[in-house]
């Protein structure tokens, strides 16, 4: 769920109470920064982190309950801005390095299900595999 | 705060790929087109969460006929071919179409790389496409009820502006529902604000659902975070002493999820992820980020550390039930409604099976465009009818029966969770668990129609709980009455397939709800079945 609003790096820009689809921020009174409001409707989708510009949200990894995080050692592990950084999100039209590596999803996906049925077929060598 | 009014000749009410392809496709033919959705075009739904790939087969017809048939044997006798074609070919057309908007990229043999998209970059491509075609993109503009006119046809939606804190009111020639499908509140990722509200507001103006006994479809995640799930189909799995599980591998599809429902039943299952493809392992983050990032950021170790997994219900997502559709613009049986994507059936495209992936995005992309160019021509040959008076549709929620007082929303949908995603009850449906989930269900439903009332904001809640209640009660109708085993519905009490069962199901009603299969002959009355 979303653990924290880093107001020092918060521009006031209001661009993630647009873009969670699931209303959890409140805008900032006066501009400010953003108010997580309803943090039980948060799905852990990490959508506000891609639509941030300043980095500024940390979305925690456990979508069953709130977390209690450390700002300053968030701020340290580096992982503000991961989200954006892995989508290559801001990259310019044109350019083709963000989806370069996407075709090989289905391969992969395909390489991995049949990994588990030659281990299944292994386990039993007189059943065949549906 | 005053209320806010408009008028169109198409209304597009949802936030996903197939409400976005609709409203392009109305834009496109000329029709003045505002899209309505809950959350954020961009963000909302399954799609923008996920990676969409699309059933993608060139047009040579050896090919083409060989997919076709290869779906209809797991059809089970529900799916048109027909469907399957103009799916197919839809398709085809019509991703090429976004390269101004998504970076395609090649695929291993140099080819431009269409049939499979990110959701949050192609989401984004969908919205610019419709917002440079001139659609009005209304975004956090929840739809509460339809509108009709005295001869039934639909005339608009009411709603809720919820960043204005307004109320509005869209009078519109055509209405396209888009919504998508419900997962019951599984905490499916993206799927919080699929609850089914479509189904409820095309069910009140009158129109029928099908298929909505399919809807037991589960997706395997970390326990405390939905995913998707490209690094997990090598997995190998452990009970909580550490002993390995016989699970049979993924593409068996139900005897896999069967098997990990059956030991988590028993206890919690843990996955371990060592066996993955070797090549995999260093650019899952370029092809998945937000897969990696439950894991990081929780410090386990995603292909080294054993980690609790469990099984995320998707409901008519993957499932394949929705709204009924008539005739091959995707109008629904009422006039003027059209439905699209998860909102509407598959069934004609995948039948009994789940057409998760490809089949369900093509269906998805294509069921958008027809049922937004449809919508577009019945406003031209129509005209808005905005003079005539039209009345809101929506009772649950929005205006009880007797005194408003306060029902406690949280235990209903608890009843619905239960009811539609525990593991025992959804694998192994039987008369009696289907009997007692209908009898619980409808004393949740009486007592929201009795007195759940709501104002402002609030009523976006309310009507989201009334319509997991209303879906989970026409899916728990309509599995109680497909007497059989067919597809994904498995009945315990009935595990072969009927003889007389490849039908499609019909259901609808609000408060006394009816089903009907689809030919004639065979009506079936709860009350008889029940009694």
């Amino acid at each position: 769920m979303i653990a924290h609003i880093f107001e020092e790096l918060c521009n006031g820009c209001q661009a993630c109470v647009s873009a969670c689809p699931t209303h959890v921020l409140e805008a900032g009174a006066q501009g400010g920064p953003p108010v997580i409001a309803r943090l039980d409707q948060c799905q852990t989708c990490f959508m506000c982190e891609l639509y941030c510009p300043q980095d500024a949200i940390f979305v925690g990894p456990d979508q069953t309950g709130p977390e209690a995080i450390d700002p300053a050692a968030i701020k340290a592990s580096g992982l503000l801005g991961q989200m954006r950084r892995d989508h290559i999100w801001e990259a310019p039209a044109g350019d083709l390095e963000p989806l370069r590596e996407y075709w090989k999803l289905g391969p992969y996906l395909m390489e991995g299900a049949q990994i588990a049925a030659a281990r299944y077929a292994q386990r039993h060598p007189k059943k065949t595999v549906p | 705060m005053s209320a806010l009014d408009f008028e169109t000749d198409v209304l597009i009410i949802g936030g996903g790929m197939a409400a976005a392809w609709a409203a392009i496709a109305a834009a496109q033919a000329g029709a003045d087109t505002i899209l309505v959705d809950k959350g954020f075009v961009g963000t909302s739904g399954v799609t923008a969460t996920a990676g969409p790939g699309h059933w993608w087969v060139p047009p040579d017809p050896t090919l083409r006929a060989a997919a076709i048939e290869k779906r209809q044997q797991t059809a089970f006798g529900l799916a048109e071919k027909i469907w399957a074609e103009r799916v197919l070919e839809t398709t085809w057309r019509s991703l090429p179409r976004l390269a101004a908007y998504y970076p395609f990229s090649r695929d291993g043999n140099g080819q431009t790389y269409y049939a499979g998209v990110r959701g949050p970059e192609y989401m984004r491509a969908l919205r610019h496409y419709a917002l440079d075609v001139g659609v009005r993109i209304l975004d956090h503009h929840p739809a509460l009820e339809l509108l009709t006119h005295t001869d039934g046809a639909v005339a608009g939606a009411a709603g809720y502006a919820r960043l204005a804190r307004r109320s509005w009111t869209i009078r519109s020639a055509a209405t396209v529902l888009a919504t998508g499908g419900c997962a019951f509140r599984s905490g499916l990722i993206g799927s919080r604000t699929n609850t089914g509200d479509g189904y409820l507001m095309g069910a009140e103006a009158g129109a029928e659902l099908s298929g909505m006994e399919f809807s037991t479809i589960y997706t395997l995640s970390p326990a405390w975070c939905s995913t998707r799930t490209l690094p997990y189909t090598a997995a190998r799995f452990f009970d909580g002493a550490g002993a390995e599980l016989d699970i049979p591998p993924p593409m068996t599809d139900r005897a896999h999820h069967w098997a990990l429902a059956m030991a988590m039943l028993k206890g919690p299952v843990f996955a371990d992820l060592s066996e993955a493809p070797d090549a995999l392992k260093p650019i899952l983050r370029r092809i998945q980020p937000a897969t990696i990032a439950p894991f990081e950021r929780r410090g386990v170790r995603l292909f080294e550390d054993r980690f609790e997994v469990k099984l995320f219900g998707e409901g008519t997502i993957r499932g394949t039930g929705g709204l009924r559709i008539v005739d091959d613009d995707c109008q629904t049986s009422v006039r003027g409604l059209f439905a699209a994507g998860d909102a509407a059936t598959r069934e004609l495209v995948v039948g009994a099976s789940s057409g998760g992936g490809s089949p369900n995005s093509a269906w998805a992309l294509t069921s958008g465009q027809l049922g937004g160019a449809a919508a577009a021509r019945l406003a031209r040959v129509q005209g808005r009818r905005t003079g005539e008076r039209a009345h809101g549709r929506g009772r649950v929620g929005l205006r009880p029966t007797r005194a408003a007082h306060a029902v406690d929303e949280a235990a209903a949908i608890d009843a619905v969770r239960d009811e539609m995603l525990s593991y025992d009850k959804a694998f192994w449906r039987t008369r009696d668990s289907l009997t007692s989930a209908r009898a619980r269900l409808d004393g949740v439903w009486a007592e929201l129609a009795q007195h759940r009332g709501a104002e402002g904001l609030e009523q976006v809640a309310a009507r989201e709980t009334a319509a997991l209640v209303a879906t989970a009660r026409w899916s728990a109708s309509a599995a109680l009455v497909r007497n059989e085993t067919r597809g994904m519905h498995a009945r315990a009490d009935a595990p072969h397939l009927a003889p007389d069962g490849a039908r499609r199901l019909l259901v609808g009603g609000v408060d006394s709800i009816w089903t009907r299969f689809e030919t004639a002959g065979a009506q079936a009355d709860l009350s008889d079945i029940a009694a």
